[in-house]
């Protein structure tokens, strides 16, 4: 489904990934871990769409079709979705109105009929089950004056309701509380399909715990050096990343 | 040169057509608007307060005052479709009232009833009340209007009686309204403890490129609250001139919604005086400029008493070549203790050209007090455009959507449905004829 290689991206000049290499089937949990800055949220917010960075070398594939060509919103139709590690609010338009907008031109995309009021409405409510959600935040503007774990469960509400084929997870356990991150889990988990593909992008194991991946790949100074399975990720909580560092150039080489 | 013999020419015309009422007070202060008229002229650029509002593309050319009511074939169905459907509705072709097209069913003390029929039957309030307000601030525009004063709506609210539908006051201008002058001229009054909601639409209909010049005086008792929205949204080849001015009482709210949407060049001065103490003034503000417009709002709030409280918020959207002016003066007066005055101003510019001149200007002669101000000029924020697209919203429909959420801000703020129904639809068409500019 997703095949990055040797991707190199820079921003203001600064390189930050130097040559990540990542495949992902349909049906897959990979998990991307490593130490603040470097580059997991870069990699994440590129996949995306964000044209702040430079890409300097490589290719990313996404079904066949090249990735880093298409336009945010078209990689969204195409199923691809980022659960934001910051959220944005949109003071103005509620949350209801904001989805409407978003399924319908996804479905547009792919030749289905455009849902009306009442059967939007209808599925949303159900997608909020999903999230734990009241039906109140439906008709709040987007995540204005929500708090650290409700703007992470409106990310995955919004994943709910939009079914992507690919999601991109940025940090959407940090700043959540132990029942709000099995909320936010538990919701994610229960969306995985098998022809659907989650990549996970994390500084923490602790989220591993819930959402449990196929794949452990651990991303130090913008190149994976490690790749491994879930396992990887307990190793990583025990001797922390600096061992990652020193083991990268074995790792390269082999690799 | 500006065109004051031309409408002293004018003027004399009209007064031969006045017969009985030339005998009248209300001429006595047409006869010294044009003379005052003569003597200032319009406003230029060298005026400190037109310095970004070059008034020449009016005060060159010769209007026609719109002094006969004229013969129109407009309908209710088509009024309706311009404006909102209401209860309680006055129509104003060219600035003369069309009975046909109007309908107003308010409680029986209440007298709600066109300007030129009040000057006859409530002669005295009108001695009283009119012309008052504006007094010692006339520019050549408000002697202009005073000059040719006829005709406009006249409310008298009595103490303690609060009406709850609004009063929708509709001036549109119709195919004969090219190269004239359309110059309405309205008297609210409400007493003691007395409620209101009035609607003014500016709308055009084929009226092409003509000039309104319109003046309001609002008189509000002990207590009175009104509602005071405006809905501009007139032709863009017409001018369009504005001076409303608020006296209110001790106690008494006054909360003004300003829309202006349409229009090729457009001033608005609100001048609220709270002269007595536990007064309230909002003024909410929205500008809607594509194209060539020019939008100017120039509004004073006057804290004169103590204990008073007010808010302002104009918002700006600019896009194409339109230019923007605010001037938002507070004046906090020695005696005005514990005043609380918050002014912000926001502009969203859609283009490179487009431009707004902003200008609080704030004087405070008493020592407690709270005032606070914030202008901020920009463009759509780039992380929220993102966040949108990443949903799967094109580009241009992200960009659309975060546009009208800050224009519609202000429309929350209209307690009246369909006045906010219609006015969402008027940003809508006109946001999509911004983005086609």
């Amino acid at each position: 489904m997703l095949e990055i290689k040797n991707l190199h991206a820079s921003i203001n000049g600064n390189e930050i990934l130097r040559g990540v290499n990542l495949k992902v089937s349909a049906g897959e949990v990979h998990a991307i871990m490593g130490p603040n800055g470097s580059g997991k949220s870069t990699l994440a917010s590129i996949l995306a769409g964000r044209e702040v960075y430079d890409v300097t070398d490589g290719q990313v594939l996404y079904n066949g079709q090249d990735l880093l060509e298409m336009d945010p919103e078209e990689r969204a139709r195409e199923g691809v979705f980022l659960a934001f590690q910051y959220p944005v609010e949109i003071p103005g338009v509620t949350n209801s109105y904001f989805l409407k907008t978003a399924l319908n031109s996804i479905r547009k995309h792919r030749g289905l009929e455009e849902l009306d009021a009442v059967d939007f409405l209808k599925m949303v409510r159900e997608r909020m089950k999903l999230v734990e959600m009241e039906e109140s935040f439906l008709n709040r503007p987007v995540n204005e004056g929500f708090s650290g774990g409700e703007k992470k469960r409106n990310e995955i509400f919004h994943m709910a309701v939009l079914e992507p084929k690919l999601a991109l997870l940025d940090e959407t356990d940090s700043g959540l509380d132990i029942d709000a991150l099995r909320i936010v889990a538990d919701g994610v988990n229960k969306l995985r399909r098998k022809e659907n593909a989650t990549v996970v992008v994390t500084h923490y194991q602790r989220l591993l715990n819930y959402i449990v991946p196929d794949f452990v790949h651990v991303l130090v100074d913008g190149r994976i050096v490690r790749s491994g399975g879930k396992e990887l990720a307990l190793h990583l909580e025990d001797k922390g990343y600096e061992l990652m560092r020193e083991g990268s150039e074995t790792t390269a080489r082999r690799g | 040169m500006d065109q004051r013999s031309h409408y002293q020419e004018q003027f004399n015309a009209f007064e031969r057509t006045l017969n009985g009422d030339a005998a009248s007070p209300v001429h006595a202060l047409r006869r010294t608007a044009m003379g005052h008229l003569q003597q200032v002229g319009f406003p230029t650029s060298a005026d400190e307060e037109w310095r970004f509002t070059n008034v020449q593309p009016i005060s060159n050319r010769s209007f026609t005052p719109s002094i006969q009511p004229p013969a129109s074939s407009l309908t209710s169905s088509e009024i309706e479709k311009l404006t909102v459907p209401a209860q309680d509705r006055f129509v104003f072709i060219n600035g003369h009232y069309a009975p046909w097209l109007s309908s107003v069913k308010v409680p029986n003390n209440v007298r709600a009833i066109s300007l030129a029929e009040a000057r006859s039957t409530d002669r005295q309030m009108i001695e009283r009340h009119l012309a008052h307000s504006v007094k010692g601030t006339e520019t050549g525009f408000t002697a202009l209007n005073t000059a040719f004063l006829f005709d406009g709506l006249y409310l008298h609210v009595p103490s303690g009686v609060e009406i709850a539908e609004p009063i929708v006051l509709v001036y549109v201008a119709d195919r004969s309204a090219a190269e004239t002058v359309i110059q309405p001229r309205n008297l609210i009054v409400l007493e003691e403890r007395a409620a209101a909601k009035v609607v003014e639409f500016y709308v055009s209909n084929d009226g092409g490129s003509y000039l309104t010049n319109a003046v309001t005086e609002v008189v509000l008792g002990k207590r009175a609250r009104l509602e005071h929205d405006k809905v501009q949204f007139e032709s863009l080849s017409a001018f369009h001139m504005a001076v409303t001015h608020v006296a209110q009482s001790k106690e008494s709210v006054y909360r003004s919604n300003n829309f202006a949407l349409g229009g090729k060049l457009v001033r608005n001065e609100l001048t609220s005086a709270m002269n007595d103490e536990r007064c309230e003034c909002t003024l909410n503000g929205l500008s809607l400029g594509t194209g060539e417009q020019l939008i100017d709002n120039h509004t004073t709030i006057d804290h004169a008493k103590p204990n008073c409280n007010s808010w302002e918020v104009y918002k700006a959207v600019l896009a194409g070549r339109a230019r923007g002016v605010f001037n938002g003066k507070i004046f906090v007066r020695k005696d005005a203790q514990k005043t609380d005055a918050k002014q912000t101003n926001k502009t969203l510019l859609l283009s490179d050209e487009a431009t707004i001149d902003t200008k609080p200007q704030l004087e405070i002669f008493a020592d407690d007090v709270k005032c606070t101000h914030g202008a901020t000029v920009g463009q759509l924020d780039e992380q929220q455009v993102f966040y949108l697209r990443s949903r799967g919203i094109g580009a241009d429909d992200a960009r659309d959507i975060l546009t009208f959420a800050f224009a519609d801000e202000v429309v929350g703020h209209v307690s009246i449905e369909a006045v906010r129904d219609r006015l969402e639809q008027i940003i809508h068409l006109r946001l999509d004829e911004g983005r086609v500019a």
